[in-house]
């Protein structure tokens, strides 16, 4: 700008400091593209996601297997409970291509049919370690202090119990009635502590972040902060905490199956004739190896999906690949 | 560091009250006579039972009953197995087993985990990263029993290069194969934290200065970024020891080692309740004193823990 500007004397080194209007248009500065779509985390993991070979295969596997849980009949006519002993660990057969179990029953069918019960138990205990997760985790984080304290402790106790080991517990009590509902209790009534840690660190740092201290201006109430800005803005760690658990809740139930204090013998259970088999694992391994494979890589699609969620979510994450 | 240890410690105690209570809790607030819930359908020993209900004083109010409890815990009295032995006489005998198998175990992991996760940090995207990435997302993955028995099946009986069970006979080389199994268990998540540990330290400005004042990377590798990134490590050892416990339990089962795990997986096997409630218990409390152990060893090696509120 010129120097012969009235009064500038006074004001000599505002002067150079301002650029000319015409030089920087404001308009352009303030020009939004309407055509550009809005991104957030969502969109923007989603780009990632759709990128990752291991995202495709953990999907197509899960999906695969929801679909044989519910639909088993596709797969297989052979009914799962009739069995001969006549067959005891037979090898392959027409119409069953795996063998038999050391009772006489089809693998392949029992294969097929377990898939539901592990996929119920890790469904059932990832809803109540969500639940619990989130509640604790959010009123932690959010209100801090006292509250923050008593609940932190809380979950220290649970934490402080190896939920497999707790789990033995509660099954060892609850010997007459086991289910799949009882058993996802005994593995979720101590597992949720993870994931109300997770929650209770994300909401510390978000609800210090600028858009919280806006919509306080705007004068929203505590809860409707929490709940419109603050919780889904820290959801995403959760979502990769609860895939990867509910691949470990899987292999708990299996754990508690295979020691005897899971499901009952005549539920169809991966564990269960995991279990049953190990006894004649020198001679007829096959009995023991196909539901050991169906078991792991169930467990394996879970915790790949829940890497890539991981990766596409957390920045950190990107930043160490 | 004082007021760190005497802090950490004050911490632990409303933690151990609480673990014993919900433990007393899960057990004992059963409706029915608890003693005899506890032996399920089989009859127990009578001069058990005598022994026990004297031990825990039924016709008490809830809260003397777990006091009464806790009492005989912090005597260092753990109660009576199934069989009427003493808790304490099982543990003597098998917990050095434990421990035998415990510390193969964690060594083979550490030198794993540090040589693995240091060379996927330094070549960080290539292919021997990539490599221990599937194979410790498939360990992640693997139930501990299945395992056992792959271990079991395929190096024991088809190779013949280990015994299949260890028995009594608990000398190193037969402890060898149980103690290479839990150490896969365990090792997957501290190859990953030592890799991104190496990565992160790896870009640190101390690394950048070693280097430019002419430091060779044989002294820079192991000095600078090995020995910063072990911090990390050492904490995840802490939360790694509950997996351990669980693993243990089921090794020490399948391969027949004499120690603590196999008496809780013979007991559960049984559904000997006494018993399992009793090492239970035993394993919590060491699980949570390994945990204080390892928070005071963390804050020897970084100082910076000890000032943090």
């Amino acid at each position: 700008m010129s120097s012969e500007t009235p009064g500038a004397g006074t004001t000599r080194s505002a002067n150079h400091y301002v650029a000319d209007v015409e030089e920087t248009p404001i308009a352009s500065i303030d020009a939004v593209d309407l055509d550009e779509k809005p991104s957030n985390l969502w969109i923007d993991a989603w780009r990632d996601l759709r990128h990752r070979p291991m995202f495709w295969i953990s999907s197509i596997l899960i999906l695969f297997i929801v679909f044989v849980a519910i639909f088993p009949t596709v797969f297989t006519q052979v009914d799962p409970r009739a069995c001969d002993l006549a067959f005891s660990n037979a090898g392959p057969a027409a119409g069953h291509p795996l063998g038999y179990t050391k009772q006489g029953c089809d693998i392949y069918s029992r294969i097929v049919h377990g898939a539901s019960t592990s996929l119920s138990v890790g469904i059932i205990v990832i809803l109540l370690t969500t639940i619990a997760g989130v509640v604790f985790g959010a009123l932690a984080g959010f209100f801090g202090g006292f509250v923050d304290t008593v609940l932190s402790r809380a979950g220290d106790i649970f934490f402080s119990i190896p939920y497999i080991l707790a789990a033995v517990v509660i099954m060892s009590v609850f010997s007459e009635n086991r289910n799949i509902l009882v058993i996802a209790l005994a593995i979720g009534a101590f597992a949720w502590p993870s994931t109300a840690r997770v929650l209770r660190s994300e909401v510390l740092r978000v609800k210090n972040a600028d858009f919280v201290m806006a919509a306080q201006a705007t004068g929203l109430s505590r809860m409707g902060i929490l709940f419109k800005h603050v919780l889904p803005n820290s959801i995403a760690p959760v979502i990769v905490v609860t895939t990867l658990s509910l691949g470990a809740a899987i292999t708990a139930e299996a754990t508690l199956s295979f020691l005897g204090v899971g499901l009952p013998g005549q539920t169809m259970s991966w564990g269960n004739d995991i279990s049953q088999a190990q006894r004649d694992l020198r001679t007829d391994p096959q009995v023991l190896i196909y539901p050991s494979i169906a078991l792991t890589t169930t467990v394996l699609s879970f915790i790949l999906l829940g890497e890539s969620l991981r990766d596409a979510l957390d920045p950190k994450a990107r930043a160490l690949r | 560091m004082a007021y760190y240890v005497i802090r950490r410690l004050l911490q632990a105690i409303p933690v151990l009250l609480g673990t014993t209570f919900l433990i007393y809790f899960m057990v004992f607030a059963m409706p029915g006579n608890p003693i005899l819930a506890l032996f399920g359908d089989r009859s127990p020993n009578p001069a058990l039972l005598e022994r026990l209900e004297a031990q825990y004083k039924f016709n008490e109010p809830f809260i003397v009953q777990y006091l009464n409890y806790l009492g005989n815990i912090v005597r260092g009295d753990f109660g009576i197995s199934f069989s009427g032995q003493s808790v304490n006489d099982i543990l003597a005998r098998t917990f050095p087993v434990t421990l035998k198998l415990a510390v193969i175990a964690i060594v083979i992991e550490m030198i794993i985990a540090l040589s693995v996760g240091l060379v996927s940090g330094l070549r960080k995207g290539g292919i021997f990263d990539a490599s221990a990435l599937i194979v410790s997302l498939l360990l992640i993955s693997v139930p501990i029993f299945v395992l056992c028995f792959v271990a079991q099946f395929f190096v024991a009986v088809q190779l013949g290069w280990a015994s299949p069970t260890v028995g009594a006979d608990t000398s190193l080389p037969r402890l060898f194969l149980p103690a290479i199994v839990l150490a896969l268990f365990v090792v997957a998540t501290a190859i990953r934290l030592t890799r991104s540990s190496v990565i992160e330290t790896a870009s640190a400005d101390f690394v950048r200065t070693a280097f430019s004042k002419g430091l060779s990377r044989r002294r820079v590798i192991p000095v600078h970024i090995l020995r910063n990134s072990l911090i990390p490590v050492t904490t995840q050892l802490g939360a790694d020891f509950g997996l351990l416990i669980v693993g243990a339990t089921v090794t020490e089962g399948i391969f027949n080692v004499p120690g603590v795990g196999n008496t809780l997986y013979q007991a559960i096997i049984r559904g000997e309740r006494p018993t399992v409630v009793s090492f239970v218990t035993v394993m919590v409390l060491f699980y949570l004193v390994v945990n204080i152990l390892i928070d005071l060893l963390y804050a020897v090696l970084d100082p910076r823990i000890r000032y943090v509120k």
